[in-house]
């Protein structure tokens, strides 16, 4: 019988940071529906040992994340497993928005909005102040739907999640959690519209 | 562009790393002369390298997962570092990343140092390092890399697998610089190309000076991302050297 050890909601737009220790189970629930979470891991007693989004989509000769997707670091080690997916397929190719990509992709007035690149550098520097930009990579947008074509495209699109829709990991090391709940206003990502998700975390 | 009109040329064999400081306007044109090869690129900003090549930035920007003319390499900060001005390929991968000591061996069996000296089987972890740390960089900026002369192919399923149309002899792209670029190139196999046979065969990078870019240019005119990323690029030289810049 697995002991509930944490449970936290994560309002709309806000970062996250948590360490998960090795064989605990991490649930993000999208309590309201297509609330992307951008996620980002880290080895707690190594941090440049770091999620790689390409590591696990070369190990796993796909793209998509979901249920028996192994979380691969930049070592080429599995950091955690999703376990349970009711959603179906998470994005680990989009990144997260910041500043600069959004005056790039929608207008130069766009630079002054919150963004997920905000919240991951506030998070960490507010918990350790050896990390920096330098310690970020592509991260996971669980519950954000990126497809990709055939023909080399790529899109954002309407999210294929719902109300209650969670993803559930377990941690094959200590790790660091690191999370933005994406406040992004100019894409379908969050259904332009954030909303909160809630954070639970069970001792096995 | 004609090999004989080269500022610079070098020939890098299968499996090794090489950097090079590519200044604005000059281009780098790199040439598969087998076929067989693969070019794994990272990029930096060279007067704040904190700045560098975003995966995930250039794909969303440009709604693309394939890299080929007209479509650039963003930073992380909303400019582009480099302009794919030619491309005589057509689809370089984004999503694989590189390979390292245990993938190689897995794939091409034990061949290190001990057994054939500068003969051994290189990796693009090991070399991609050992070339960022020349340059005061580390683990931390082993991001993900662009593959030149390596196609993945993505199905409905989001499957993917190295396809055919990576063997091109002679392929060439060319590469220009928005900023004062740091490249850093390992030239080790795809992580998906199969064995046993380990690649052989040069990579030709030459640098020649690209020039201004014109208004018409036709990575700056692919899409409104690209003429936004441009300005973002020149606000970067808005003012003379040692003037601020953000």
């Amino acid at each position: 019988m697995s002991t509930l050890l944490r449970q936290e909601t994560i309002r709309a737009g806000d970062p996250f940071m948590a360490r998960i220790d090795a064989g605990q189970r991490v649930r993000l629930v999208d309590t309201e529906g297509n609330e992307a979470i951008d996620t980002f891991f880290f080895n707690a007693e190594d941090p440049r040992e770091r999620y790689s989004a390409v590591d696990t989509v070369r190990r796993q000769r796909n793209v998509y994340l979901t249920t028996g997707t192994e979380l691969v670091s930049n070592e080429d080690r599995a950091m955690l497993t999703i376990v349970d997916d009711t959603c179906g397929r998470h994005d680990t190719l989009g990144g997260a928005c910041a500043s600069e990509s959004n005056t790039v992709r929608y207008a130069h007035d766009r630079k002054f909005m919150h963004s997920c690149r905000d919240n991951f550098l506030l998070a960490l520097l507010n918990w350790n102040e050896d990390f920096s930009k330098r310690d970020l990579g592509p991260n996971i947008n669980f519950f954000m739907n990126v497809p990709l074509s055939a023909d080399g495209g790529l899109r954002f699109e309407d999210g294929i999640s719902g109300p209650g829709k969670y993803v559930e990991l377990v941690a094959h090391m200590d790790v660091l959690i690191l999370i933005s709940n994406c406040p992004q206003l100019n894409n379908p990502c969050s259904g332009f519209n954030p909303t909160p998700v809630e954070f639970l975390l069970w001792d096995a | 562009m004609t090999s004989n009109a080269f500022l610079l040329e070098e020939r890098i064999p299968a499996g090794c790393h090489h950097a090079l400081l590519l200044k604005r306007g000059y281009a780098l044109r790199l040439t598969d002369l087998s076929g067989d090869g693969n070019v794994g690129l990272l990029a930096f900003n060279a007067d704040e390298r904190s700045e560098r090549y975003n995966m995930a930035d250039t794909l969303k920007a440009q709604h693309t997962h394939k890299l080929t003319l007209g479509n650039v390499l963003y930073s992380d900060m909303g400019r582009p570092l480099l302009s794919i001005m030619g491309d005589s390929f057509g689809w370089h991968d984004t999503i694989c990343g590189t390979t390292n000591a245990a993938m190689i061996e897995a794939t091409y069996g034990l061949n290190d140092f001990q057994l054939t000296r500068n003969g051994y089987y290189r990796n693009g972890r090991d070399g991609f390092l050992m070339e960022l740390g020349r340059w005061g960089l580390g683990r931390r900026d082993l991001v993900p890399n662009a593959n030149f002369f390596s196609t993945v192919a993505v199905d409905n399923e989001g499957n993917i697998a190295l396809s055919e149309a990576s063997y091109q002899p002679g392929a060439w792209v060319e590469l220009r610089a928005e900023l004062n670029v740091l490249v850093i190139l390992s030239t080790a196999p795809h992580p998906l190309r199969e064995g046993p046979a380990y690649p052989e065969g040069d990579i030709e990078a030459g640098v020649f000076w690209a020039g201004e870019v014109p208004a018409s240019d036709i990575c700056r005119t692919a899409c409104g991302e690209n003429q936004r990323g441009f300005e973002n690029a020149e606000a970067w030289f808005a003012l003379p050297d040692g003037g601020p810049r953000a």
